[in-house]
């Protein structure tokens, strides 16, 4: 099982990676997302051992590397899928997935299972994105690695190719039955592909959990917001179970089930997302004003301004259409808990 | 990180031997007393006016050729280009002693054709035949920036009412300024360094004053002049590395398409050009060939040449890896890398006067193929180190990195994944050192062992003694050479397109 513990990395004297535990499950999937520039990259390069450490401990069962007494990265037995792809571009398919292999039979494996017995004799100048991705991802997993590490695997890929790559390799990784890091900074994926999601931020791991934890219950409001489309509604909220037995949070349009986070009590922020929130354009009392719309396609997104200041998105069905500058009526429309912040 | 890096050590020592000239001669000159007198001015003069119009020529060549061969659509585009860069690979020398014995009373020119022809020799004969065969400097320099240039400025300008001319003028021009000022630079370093066409011309510039002190004995007052003539190199080195050439968002670059009778009157125009440099020498040298035959020439003479330099380029590569490497590195291997450019600056007149030096400190040394073999090393190891520094420099780090995380120890990841990649930079860089090393005159005519007579030797032998028939089979052999080193010129040039990193993305 892959442990880190405490790992910090510094370049020169900036910290950018700042006491990092987790923790990996056999086959399980970590998701790393962040804004640029968060560490993410830099994580994997430490637990690769490409770059040298600060403090802490990086182990799996047979190793532990230290600062003082780093193991070097082809002793790690490691896997690692680069953003760039990184074939060895005077070698063909073949020999790039077999580069340091004995036994062809893995390879071929997995090169049939990702489809690429037709490009063995390829070189990878001649083949696309996708295709270059599946051969580093076979190649990666050829060599039987004791975890993976995946640096924005689909970054450099057009946002079709995205989409099905994502579940080949996450297909291929379970498959493949090894744990894996995966580094990206799209929350979208992040949410469908992990099992667990870490958020970073200034090098810090501000929450690691499930997918649903991390957009329901975020740790904070950096985390909320990098999840998705936030707003945060002036409500008010009593923590006296005996007062409140239902966890309700009374605002002024609607009243919902919350999740106190960090003891709130009392004034508080209620985390709203644009799909808790119903529109109406037709009500007789409507409470705020349309600011812009944006046409998204299936839904229309909506900026709301209530009469009471809070400025809310709303997502609602495209029939829906409210001009801006048009009043209307928002209301609160879910049934399980909101997280409510301290103010 | 606070180990340093593999390579450093092995490049660090490599960077000091290649002070080594420099030390020697502040040595070697502190034995003279003649430190300035009239006789230095005038030589000082005579090399500068040499320099200025050489720059003058060579820009006023250059820059319109490098619009022509960078802008005007016509078919065998490749063909005119390569044939008007070919100049920059024939030695000068090759073209002042065709020229030299071609005009003037009793030149070739009047014993052929009967015409008579104004002789041309000193200043303004050196000047011509520098000109002559330093424009590709700028040619190739304006060149390739012009090709980095957007064509939508000089479009929008032609939109706002410029005439083309004009908007080549004010729009083109001023962007390409500095490119235009490296290569007038380099062109300027060549006529600094350059031995065999003021000799041959009977100009008095630093570098034959030079051969003349060192074959009087006068080793010490021909370090003296060393050095003045660094300090000057020095200055242009400086200049040099204060040009920084802008960098602009390369797009779609402009392209013409006169009409054919225009095209075919700007090709008539350059053909003055091409006749004086390339076709001049070889129809003189075959005339030779024709009238006197092979005598007097020995292979030996090639087969020494070639010995030499074959060893040199060897040696060169060898001693590159680790420089190339340490200036990829980090800072600290990139000044070294810098250090061991400095050898290329020197000039091969300076650096035999150095070596001659040592050859006599160390008689172990002295007339042996050693010294020479280092001479030829010392001043075109940068050309192995340049092209050993672009492959390895091509080569995406994640390559290395991902050959360790599948297990490869460095040195495996090294012999594996970067040294085949690299490898064509070094047969590259091999053969350029090879064929720097061939036509190398000045060094080789000081270091040779006696009895040592290469290609470019004999010439010089010939030149002296006045048979310059038997010029015919080394000049021819020389300018075959500077073909086959064009052609890989040439080629690196276009494989550039088509490098490793292309890989990335698509």
């Amino acid at each position: 099982m892959l442990r880190v513990s405490d790992l910090s990395v510094n370049y020169g004297d900036t910290r950018v990676v700042d006491k990092l535990n987790l923790a990996l499950g056999q086959d399980e999937i970590l998701m790393l997302v962040g804004p640029t520039g968060c560490g993410k990259t830099t994580i994997l390069q430490a637990l690769a051992g490409l770059i040298p450490i600060s403090e802490g401990e990086i182990s799996l069962g047979n190793w532990a590397s230290t600062p003082k007494k780093p193991i070097p990265p082809e002793k790690r037995n490691v896997g690692m899928v680069f953003q760039d792809f990184a074939l060895f571009p005077h070698l063909t398919v073949q020999q790039n997935v077999c580069f340091r292999l004995k036994d062809t039979q893995l390879a071929d494996h997995w090169l049939s299972l990702l489809g690429l017995e037709s490009f063995r004799d390829a070189k990878p100048a001649r083949l696309s994105g996708g295709q270059k991705q599946r051969v580093a991802l076979a190649r990666t997993l050829a060599h039987e690695p004791a975890f993976v590490l995946l640096d924005e695997p689909l970054s450099n890929l057009d946002a079709a190719l995205k989409d099905s790559l994502r579940w080949e390799i996450r297909d291929a990784l379970k498959k493949a039955d090894v744990p894996a890091i995966w580094v990206t900074h799209d929350q979208e994926e992040a949410l469908s592909v992990g099992d667990r999601v870490g958020i970073l931020n200034k090098g810090v791991l501000e929450q690691l959990d499930t997918p649903e934890a991390c957009y329901s219950t975020p740790a904070s409001r950096f985390v909320a917001r990098f999840m998705g489309e936030a707003s945060f509604l002036q409500a008010s909220y009593d923590n006296n179970s005996a007062s409140n037995p239902n966890n309700t949070v009374i605002t002024d349009i609607g009243n919902v089930p919350g999740t106190p986070l960090h003891h709130a009590h009392g004034d508080v922020d209620l985390l709203v997302r644009p799909d808790d929130l119903s529109l109406n354009g037709a009500h007789p009392s409507p409470n705020g004003t349309v600011e812009w719309v944006r046409y998204e396609g299936e839904s229309r997104l909506y900026a709301v301004t209530l009469d009471n200041g809070s400025h809310l998105k709303v997502r609602v069905s495209h029939e829906n259409a409210i001009k801006p500058g048009e009043r209307a009526h928002v209301q609160l429309v879910t049934t399980h808990p909101l997280a409510v912040f301290p103010k | 990180m606070t180990n340093w890096p593999k390579s450093y050590p092995l490049a660090l020592l490599i960077a000091l031997m290649a002070l080594l000239p420099v030390g020697v001669l502040f040595s070697l000159a502190q034995d003279s007393a003649q430190f300035f007198d009239t006789h230095n001015l005038r030589v000082l003069g005579n090399t500068l006016a040499l320099m200025t119009l050489t720059i003058i020529g060579s820009v006023l060549i250059g820059v319109p050729l490098a619009l022509f061969t960078a802008y005007v659509q016509m078919p065998f585009k490749r063909f005119w280009l390569i044939v008007l860069a070919a100049p920059l690979a024939l030695p000068s020398y090759i073209g002042a002693f065709a020229m030299y014995f071609s005009f003037g009373r009793g030149g070739e020119i009047e014993n052929v054709l009967g015409v008579s022809t104004p002789p041309i020799s000193g200043l303004w004969g050196s000047a011509l035949v520098m000109s002559l065969y330093t424009y590709p400097f700028v040619m190739m320099t304006t060149r390739s920036s012009l090709l980095s240039l957007d064509a939508s400025l000089v479009n929008a300008a032609r939109t706002l009412g410029l005439s083309l001319g004009a908007s080549l003028w004010r729009v083109v021009l001023p962007r390409v300024v500095n490119s235009i000022a490296a290569g007038a630079l380099l062109a300027a370093l060549y006529a600094l360094s350059d031995f065999g066409t003021p000799a041959i011309m009977g100009l008095d510039t630093f570098t034959r004053v030079i051969f003349v002190e060192y074959n009087a004995f006068g080793l010490s007052q021909a370090a003296m002049l060393s050095l003045q003539l660094m300090v000057i190199v020095g200055l242009i080195l400086f200049i040099e590395s204060r040009i920084s050439g802008a960098t602009e968002r390369p797009g779609r670059h402009l392209s013409l398409f006169p009409a054919p009778w225009q095209r075919n009157l700007m090709l008539f125009a350059t053909m003055p050009i091409v006749f004086m440099s390339i076709v001049l020498p070889l129809a003189i040298f075959t005339l030779w060939l024709v009238r006197e035959g092979t005598g007097g020439f020995e292979l030996s003479y090639a087969w020494n040449s070639a010995h030499a330099s074959f060893i040199a380029a060897i040696v060169a590569v060898l001693l590159a890896i680790p420089v190339a490497h340490a200036a990829i590195a980090g800072k600290a291997g990139r000044l070294m890398e810098r250090i061991t450019y400095f050898g290329f600056g020197v000039p091969g007149i300076v650096m035999g006067t150095a070596l001659v030096y040592v050859g006599l400190q160390l008689p172990a040394f002295y007339q042996t193929l050693s010294l020479l073999v280092m001479a030829y090393v010392l001043r075109f190891i940068p050309l192995a180190v340049g092209s050993v520094r672009t492959t390895a420099e091509n080569i995406d780090s994640g390559l290395v990195k991902a050959a360790r995380v599948l297990g490869a120890s460095p040195r495996e990841a090294f012999i594996r994944i970067t040294l085949p990649l690299t490898l064509r930079g070094m047969i590259a860089g091999a053969a350029l050192v090879f064929l720097e090393a061939m036509r190398e005159l000045p060094a080789t005519l000081m270091l040779g062992p006696t009895g040592f007579e290469t290609l470019a030797t004999y010439m010089w032998r010939v030149y002296e003694a006045g048979y310059f028939g038997r010029a015919a089979v080394p000049g021819l052999l020389l300018v075959l050479l500077s073909g086959v080193g064009l052609i890989l010129m040439l080629s690196g040039e276009r494989k550039a397109q088509f490098t490793v990193t292309e890989d990335k993305g698509s």
